[in-house]
């Protein structure tokens, strides 16, 4: 028995893994569809980007409240994947609370620890969902996430609360029967929670709580690993993603705006022939000015799709947004993430090679009306706690939008040629720059 | 007064400390000459040898370059990048946060590497050093002052206390508006949009940012952009407070505190 209970184990331990990975290495590929940018500059600041956004979630903290809650969640998350640890090496080696001679008095501490962090996630699971579906905060009701978005996010809530769940009772019922001084429940001493309703369990056999004890380990730990899973699917990525993104995040000024050097050099063989760098190797591919589709991108933007946790927090921050207009850089942020896993499937089902859909990034998934409706303003890059921005992809777009397909709003066409014409915006000469002077001078 | 120009200090072989950068916003617009007028009035006062570009300056490229037309702004900014570097300039001093951001952080990609500094940090830096003095009980005294940060400014160049630090030399009292720092609310004009109409919406940027600032029951909003300038009085006259409330930029408000 004991040895068809290990071998089930190590099957679903190694089924789970492996369809996880294949997960990940899909994800890998098609973050790498992006164009190459090298941010590896600077390894110091990003480390400590990687310490104060990702484990310190210095951001989150912009709002104190709701950081402290997600704090649990996720300090619980990380900590109790220690006891995971503990879970699968039992499974494997058919033992049971592997660790206790190991740890000796310090075991019972550790767990305790563990179940006051699983009851702070039960809590705080229990408020966001709350949040979200009866005091209905703005951001987690808006159009963008109709559908799946939304039910992602009680799904994982839900599941946590599950999980959560069945790691106190499974504690409870084990202490039970070390009570008992049940010959295969190793004493471990008192568990700090579960251990005040291990009493619940007295009026049954040992055999039934026995059976509650397994249950629970095999529905906690099955629940885990189908949650691993889960998570390439989910915006729950993040918990894995926020921690390379923090540190590929760009360390640039935020107002400053990613140059073109293709476009340098040939203005500069325009203005100053003579200082001209040498142009590019013949045959060189020519890029293509901004970004059509999610090839257009560079691999940062991709990552930064996967790593959107769909909180809305850029697009609650966005004037556009605010007032009314169709710009969500959230949205934004999905569209992307939608379009390069649709193009990594086509990729995938057509031998690794792109086969033309008929669809791209700009207009099936973001319309022009919604690139033009950003002020640049830098809100969204501002507030999003995994380091994500919005705008970067905003404004590959709309290059693409002017540059490739000579497509603006009239008005800025005008302005265009007038800086083209007068060296101003405006319809205003050179000279006219010299009014103010004269009538200070006068 | 006589403002000169680079081709003047360079006729004389003399270099001015530093080179006052206005920008096509503050160049041309009637309301927002008298910043510039403000901020050369002030630099007068204290004694800074200052020039300006005069025809020679041209737009920095900044709107061109957002909406996403990187050929113009590469024209115009390797224009200027040849201009500046022919006169050997250094220091630039600017009232316009977007003529700030692209000539410190855009430029020297291209070859144009200049300390530069936005009015506001200037101000202060001249207060500071004791050059700015305010008369006392001057005609912002006792007054309630709300500052609205620009997003290129604030967010985009963490600049959030030196324009308040200005403001604190006034006897004046400082609310701030329910957004701010850097949290702040945009005025709707970056991102060339003030080169065209909105898209469609609920209401416009400039007239939530507008009644929030009237909200803070402050007669005076003070700006340190001249686009947040022209779209602020219009948010304000929209929420029908033009008579009550001045929007008025930092420049212009030492201007009329000077001792
Ligand atoms: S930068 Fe654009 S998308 Fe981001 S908050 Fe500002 S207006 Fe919205
Ligand atoms: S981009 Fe950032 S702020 Fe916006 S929804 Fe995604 S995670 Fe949240």
């Amino acid at each position: 028995m004991q040895i068809v209970q290990e071998l089930l184990f190590v099957i679903a331990f190694g089924i789970a893994v492996y369809l996880f990975s294949q997960q990940a290495r899909q994800i890998r590929k098609n973050i790498l569809l992006g164009r190459d940018e090298d941010l590896t500059d600077h390894p110091d600041q990003r480390w400590k980007n990687v310490l104060l956004l990702a484990f310190g979630q210095k951001k989150m903290f912009r709002n104190p409240l709701v950081a402290v809650l997600h704090f649990f969640v996720y300090a619980g998350f990380v900590i109790i994947n220690l006891e995971i640890l503990e879970i699968i090496l039992d499974g494997i080696l058919g033992k049971h609370r592997l660790f206790v001679p190991v740890l000796g008095s310090l075991y019972p501490v550790l767990i305790g620890l563990f179940e006051i962090l699983a009851v702070l996630v039960l809590v705080s699971c229990a408020i966001f969902l709350i949040r979200r579906n009866i005091l209905k905060l703005k951001r987690f009701i808006s159009k963008d996430l109709d559908g799946w978005p939304r039910s992602d996010a009680n799904y994982i809530l839900i599941t946590e609360i599950v999980l959560m769940t069945l790691f106190l009772t499974m504690n409870a019922a084990d202490q039970n029967l070390q009570l008992r001084g049940s010959e295969h429940y190793v004493a471990t001493g008192h568990f700090w929670v579960s251990g005040m309703f291990a009493s619940i369990f007295n009026g049954m056999s040992d055999s039934s709580v026995m059976a509650v004890e397994r249950t629970c380990w095999w529905l906690h730990i099955l629940g885990i690993l189908a949650f691993l899973n889960y998570l390439p699917y989910s915006k729950h990525l993040h918990i894995i993603l926020a921690f390379p993104n923090a540190f590929y995040a760009s360390l640039e000024p935020k107002g400053e705006m990613e140059n073109m050097p293709a476009i340098q050099r040939e203005v500069q063989s325009m203005l100053q022939p003579e200082l001209a760098t040498e142009a590019p190797a013949e045959g060189a591919e020519i890029p293509k000015f901004g970004a059509k589709d999610v090839q257009d991108l560079t691999w940062k933007n991709l990552l930064d799709a996967y790593s959107c946790t769909e909180c809305g927090r850029c697009s609650a921050a966005c004037p556009a947004n605010l007032t009314g207009k169709l710009l969500s850089p959230r949205k934004i942020m999905m569209d992307t993430r939608d379009r390069v896993t649709e193009v990594g499937k086509n990729i995938k089902a057509n031998n690794g090679t792109f086969q033309e859909d008929g669809k791209t990034l700009l207009r099936d998934y973001i319309t022009e009306e919604e690139l033009r409706a950003c002020t640049t303003c830098n809100a969204c890059v501002q507030e999003c706690p995994v380091s994500i921005s919005p705008l970067d992809i905003i404004l590959q777009l709309r290059r693409y939008l002017v540059m490739e397909e000579s497509s603006a709003p009239a008005e800025w066409t005008g302005m265009f040629s007038n800086i083209e014409n007068n060296m101003a915006p405006w319809k205003f000469g050179p000279d006219d720059r010299e009014n103010w002077i004269n009538e200070m001078n006068s | 007064m006589h403002i000169k120009t680079m081709a003047e200090y360079a006729a004389n072989g003399e270099t001015p400390e530093v080179l006052f950068w206005v920008g096509c916003a503050s160049s041309f617009d009637q309301r927002t000459q008298k910043i510039t007028k403000a901020f050369a009035t002030i630099l007068d006062k204290v004694g800074v040898k200052f020039a300006v570009l005069g025809r020679e300056e041209s737009c920095t490229g900044d709107p061109a370059r957002r909406a996403g037309n990187e050929f113009i702004f590469q024209m115009m900014a390797q224009s200027n990048i040849q201009v500046l570097n022919m006169y050997e300039v250094k220091k630039i001093v600017t009232t316009c946060p977007h003529c700030f951001n692209t000539i410190k952080n855009e430029y020297p990609a291209l070859g144009g590497n200049y300390e530069v500094i936005h009015h506001t940090t200037y101000l202060q830096q001249l207060i500071d050093e004791g050059k700015i003095k305010v008369k006392e009980g001057g005609s912002f005294k006792g007054k309630k002052i709300t500052y609205h940060d620009s997003c290129y400014l604030g967010r985009a160049n963490e600049i959030y206390e030196a324009p308040r630090k200005v403001l604190e030399i006034l006897d004046a009292e400082l609310v701030e508006m329910k957004r701010c720092r850097s949290k702040g609310l945009c005025c709707g004009a970056g991102g060339a949009q003030m080169f065209k109409e909105e898209e469609k919406g609920t209401n416009r940027i400039n007239f939530e940012r507008g009644q929030e600032a009237v909200d803070t029951g402050a007669s005076v909003v003070a700006a340190n952009c001249p686009f947040c300038m022209t779209m602020l009085t219009d948010g304000v006259k929209e929420a029908g407070k033009e008579d009550s409330v001045q929007v008025l930029d930092l420049a212009e408000i030492i201007a009329e505190s000077l001792k």
